[in-house]
């Protein structure tokens, strides 16, 4: 089976985000970046799937800050082939957009399955895989938490609330959004990245032209956030009654 | 004209309560709006939505399993045939199946993991929550429609609710899709708790004082349908299994509520569940350093709070 | 046999008989003429291991058994070079065996072994092997390389917030990079004093002593990373190199006379390890090295008259494994103690040459909740019970990775209001403080 994986950087959240002057997106000078953690579930799941059935994994990426460390990662994990889209690719490129362009790339690579991570945390417009899939024509299924190779389709199981997961058969080709890999990805050691650097290159592409998302973005603005708990203060009953008000605010009543 | 259309979210024959979340704050949009508010069954049951003005409801036995490819398929001809101004979509793993794509496939601009939404002169705007809740963006459609995935509990259910009757109307399903089939639902089993994977976490620390009173955390999170987590000396102890303990040394968790009771905050335990999206902390020690991460805090006796608590969830 | 660390093969003569001083001594009646198997094992993963650059000195065991008694982990579990070996001829492949994390580097048998068996190099030598072959690596452990890996620090927080801690200190905290010009002490912090709460209590407790000290001293703020060498001995050589490389090339913009470390792990790189990598890598690295203890030792005239306020406590020491036995630097942190004013230093049974080890070296920092699994206790709740049984009131440390472990083990062991935990730099600051 040959994979696709769609690795994406996204904005680290460890660091303090802060706004940019016009108030409608973040300030990127400062930015750190890091790979978007589901899409490291779907280089695992895809990993998983190559192990077992044989096959070629190949990382594609949109350009971004330091988005050539985490493809040859990608390689020193086990992807065969690592393919950067380059282009006019500054500040936050929208999913929709983002898809526009994958899909053009995607056209002409041969592939069996296409894995994304489920969601990111930049994705303002939706969730790049389904827009992609869209684009291609290709069936999608989101919140995937298993895959199996079964000849021309895959049996996937997708997660819902509670627990609860519903399984498809899928056709192939078709986008699947990686929520988790049956095992939390694997470790990629410095050495060998350091090696795989050395020993091969990644393929560069030219972007397509790509439409936004159509959204205005007014402004962003962060949360106020607290540095220490707000008290709820007397007896049990009042206690428990605000506790109970919290929750059913935030729809958590309801298993 | 301002339609407001709700994508009704119906899983195993029942309603999912995001979607009175949704109705709710339909309503006001369309008043807002000047249009009216519909809803969509896609292969389901058209009960208890009589606060919308009119019910869609397409489709027959080959709909009535969910697949992402056939309801997908179903919701762009829907919006085709209504053209809805607003379309309100679960930000669910079902929504996350139908709202970009049904973007995709229209050209009708998504606005993702809204949790406000109102009507600006004459415009929808909508405040997405993004890059881990650390940022709200305020966005509105460059011109007319959007299609809004909208998180759950953002809005009140009880204003989705009324005992009306709508009116009904079938809309003609399109070709299906059957390149994706629906096989089985599976329920979880007791046994394989994934604490990573729940919504709800209550753990526990040193604080429960013995494997006995776990009973009282399973309770709390069994009316809450979460699972319980544990401080390292709890399943050192061996009160739980491994598997259930939260921290640096343990697993990592980000559920959407996470109960810390009787637990301190060291900073090994804290570097496990920091990023929770709610946290209500109950420790009897006011200085306690949980109380620096969590959102609410209880100065009290676990042995008083837990117990009175899962009895008004419990209703 | 070894020799030079290559395996010979066995030279077994056999005769039918000798004559030794005329009197004929028939081959039978002598076991030692009778042609047995000697080798009948399958060497392949003793054979493998003793192949790893580093794992020679495998094939040095001839099996007394000296090392395990002295072995921490055996103490709570059932460990040490003697077993290893053991277990490695029977056939268990190292590279797949829980015993591979669980020791600490503490190099306690290396110090009675009669044949210098180095666990020291072998462990993190196959370990390297492991993560190569992507065997089973504790997920904690993986976790940790990454963070270090991105932030430079074990816990995943934000490089920009490395010196935070330096607000709340109470004295100005200059950073390298700030001062532009030479200064007298690079203040090297460490990861756990610049990131733990209790680590950070220790840094500012240091902050202020310089100050009262009157030492011209800097820190190098966010440009400061994780010194790499615990994760070196925990298998991950080339983030090892990666961090050196990173701080060489550092320290290599300021001018400074001496650096000091908070940590004994820092002590043991910067002394040790990296002037190897830099001499290898043409890089510069020729400073002058200091454990804080020391530095603050060198200067007790100084530092004694300050410390007017007495701490009437009953302490027993513990001697950090990278301070004492890797590097021989016992007395420092004890001169420190016995300036203290009310200071008594009781000293456990398991001190300096055969200190126990509190089981956060060579990576068992970040291999808490495995080691934990595999063990009776943590080691460092052992040595909570030990400085218990020996009638301390205090645990004093000089180790940034203490502090947080014994804690720890003070609750875990219910020793809570029996014992308190304290860097030595906290107790000089407490000391200063007269009333
Ligand atoms: C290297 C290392 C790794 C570690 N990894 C982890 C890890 O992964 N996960 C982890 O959790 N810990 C870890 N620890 C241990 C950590 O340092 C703490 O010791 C531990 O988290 C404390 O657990 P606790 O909060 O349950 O217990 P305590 O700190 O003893 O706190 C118990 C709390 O319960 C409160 N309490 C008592 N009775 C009541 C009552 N009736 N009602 C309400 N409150 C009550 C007390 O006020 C107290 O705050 C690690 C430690 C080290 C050194
Ligand atoms: S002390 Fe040395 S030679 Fe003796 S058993 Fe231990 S490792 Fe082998
Ligand atoms: S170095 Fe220490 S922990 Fe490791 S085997 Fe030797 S004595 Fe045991």
């Amino acid at each position: 089976m040959n994979i696709i994986v769609i690795v994406k950087h996204v904005p680290d959240l460890v660091e303090e985000l802060e706004i940019a002057e016009d108030g409608k997106d973040l300030n990127r000078d400062f930015l750190k970046f890091v790979v978007n953690e589901f899409d490291d579930q779907a280089l695992e799941q895809a990993l998983l799937l190559k192990e077992k059935g044989g096959g070629t994994i190949t990382a594609v990426a949109l350009d971004a800050p330091e988005i050539d460390q985490t493809l040859f990662t990608c390689l020193a994990k086990g992807a065969d082939k690592a393919v950067k889209i380059v282009g006019d690719l500054e500040g936050r490129v929208t999913s929709h957009a983002a898809a526009h362009m994958l899909a053009d790339a995607l056209k002409a690579m041969s592939h069996d399955l296409i894995l994304t991570g489920v969601q990111s945390a930049e994705d303002l417009d939706g969730q790049v895989g389904p827009l992609l899939a869209t684009y291609l024509g290709e069936p999608h299924v989101s919140v995937v938490t298993g895959v199996e190779a079964r000849g021309q389709m895959v049996v996937v199981r997708q997660e819902y609330a509670g627990g609860v997961t519903g399984e498809f058969e899928v056709d192939l080709p078709a986008v699947l959004g990686i929520q988790a890999a049956p095992q939390p990805p694997r470790y990629a050691p410095i050495s060998r990245v350091r090696a795989t650097m050395k020993e091969k290159k990644l393929v560069e592409i030219q972007a397509a032209a790509a439409d936004g998302a159509g959204l205005n973005v007014r402004q962003m603005v962060r949360p106020q956030v607290a540095s220490h708990a707000e008290m709820i203060e007397g007896n049990t009953d009042t206690v428990v009654e605000r506790i109970v008000g919290i929750m059913a605010e935030r729809g958590l009543m309801n298993g | 004209m301002g339609n407001v259309l709700v994508v009704v979210e119906q899983l195993n024959g029942k309603t999912g309560e995001i979607t009175f979340e949704m109705l709710g704050k339909g309503r006001e949009l369309a008043s807002a709006l000047g249009g009216e508010l519909h809803a969509l069954v896609i292969g389901g049951q058209a009960d208890e939505l009589g606060i919308a003005d009119k019910v869609w409801v397409m489709g027959d036995g080959a709909l009535a399993h969910y697949t992402s490819a056939n309801h997908k398929a179903a919701l762009v001809a829907a919006i085709s045939a209504i053209s809805p101004r607003v379309t309100l979509i679960g930000n669910t793993s079902i929504g996350m199946d139908l709202a970009a794509g049904a973007s995709a496939a229209t050209g009708i601009p998504l606005i993702a993991y809204c949790n406000a939404l109102r009507v600006e002169g004459g415009q929808v705007v909508g405040t997405s929550q993004i890059y881990g809740g650390k940022v709200l963006a305020e966005v509105a459609p460059e011109d007319g429609a959007c299609i809004v995935s909208v998180l759950a509990g953002a809005f009140p259910a009880s204003a989705g609710r009324s005992d009306k009757t709508p009116v009904l109307e079938t809309l003609a399903p399109p070709a299906l899709d059957n390149r994706v089939r629906f096989v089985r639902l599976i329920e979880p089993e007791a046994a394989d708790v994934d604490i990573t994977k729940a919504a709800v976490v209550v753990s526990v620390g040193r604080g429960i004082q013995s494997a006995d009173n776990i009973e009282l955390a399973d309770g709390l999170a069994d009316a809450l349908g979460g699972v319980v987590g544990a401080s390292r000396p709890v399943t050192d102890a061996g009160w739980l299994p491994k598997s259930r303990q939260v921290g640096k040394s343990g697993l990592r968790v980000k559920p959407k509520l996470y109960l810390a009771l009787g637990i301190s905050g060291a900073p090994e335990h804290l570097e496990g569940m920091k990023d929770s999206g709610l946290i209500i902390a109950i420790n009897q020690d006011a200085s306690a350093p949980i109380f620096d991460v969590a959102h609410y805090g209880v100065v009290g006796d676990l042995f008083e709070i837990v117990p009175a608590l899962t009895e008004k969830i419990k209703g | 046999m070894p020799v030079k660390g290559v395996k010979q093969a066995p030279i077994v003569v056999e005769k039918d008989s000798v004559t030794v001083r005329g009197i004929e001594l028939k081959g039978q009646w002598n076991r030692m003429f009778e042609p047995r198997v000697i080798d009948d094992y399958d060497l392949t993963h003793l054979d493998r291991v003793a192949a790893l650059s580093g794992g020679e000195s495998i094939e040095f065991c001839y099996q007394c058994g000296k090392c395990v008694p002295v072995c921490p982990v055996d103490v709570v579990g059932n460990y040490g070079p003697r077993k290893i070996v053991r277990k490695l001829q029977l056939g268990v492949d190292l590279t797949e065996d829980a015993d591979l994390w669980l020791c600490t580097t503490c190099m306690n048998c290396l110090r009675v072994c009669p044949k210098e068996v180095d666990m020291i190099k072998i462990m993190p030598a196959v370990r390297e092997q492991a993560i190569l072959d992507g065997k089973f690596v504790p997920p904690e452990l993986q976790k940790t390389f990454e963070n270090i890996a991105r932030y430079g620090n074990p816990q995943g927080e934000s490089p920009r917030k490395r010196a935070d801690w330096a607000k709340e200190a109470g004295v100005p905290v200059p950073i390298m990079a700030s001062v532009k010009r030479p200064v007298d002490v690079l203040l090297y912090v460490g990861s756990y004093p610049s990131y733990h709460p209790r680590g950070k209590d220790a840094a500012r407790a240091m902050a202020r002593v310089l100050t009262a000290l009157g030492v011209d001293f800097a820190i190098l703020g966010h440009e400061e990373k994780e010194d790499g060498d615990s994760v070196r001995l925990a298998g991950e050589k080339g983030l090892y190199e990666t961090l050196a490389d990173s701080t060489i090339k550092t320290l290599a913009k300021y001018r400074f006379n001496r650096i000091v470390v908070f940590g004994p792990h820092e002590y043991n790189a910067f002394k040790n390890v990296y002037p190897k990598f830099a001499a290898e890598n043409g890089l510069a690295w020729d400073y002058a090295i200091l454990h804080y203890t020391q530095f603050l030792a060198e200067r007790l005239d100084q530092l004694t008259p300050l410390l007017k306020k007495p701490i009437e406590i009953t302490t027993t020491f513990h001697d950090p494994c990278y301070l004492g036995r890797h590097n021989g630097e016992y007395d420092a942190p004890r001169r420190l103690l016995a300036a203290i004013p009310g200071v008594t230093l009781v000293e456990m049974g398991r001190s300096r040459e055969n200190g126990y080890c509190c089981g956060g070296g060579g990576g068992g920092m970040w291999l808490d909740s495995f080691a934990g699994g595999h063990q009776k206790m943590r080691l460092s709740e052992r040595r909570v019970q030990e400085a218990v049984e020996y009638g301390a009131s205090l645990l004093s440390v000089c180790c940034p990775y203490e502090v947080s472990r014994f804690e720890d083990g003070v609750k875990s062991t219910g020793n809570d209001g029996k014992l308190i935990v304290r860097d030595i730099i906290e107790m000089i600051d407490e000391a200063m403080r007269a009333e």
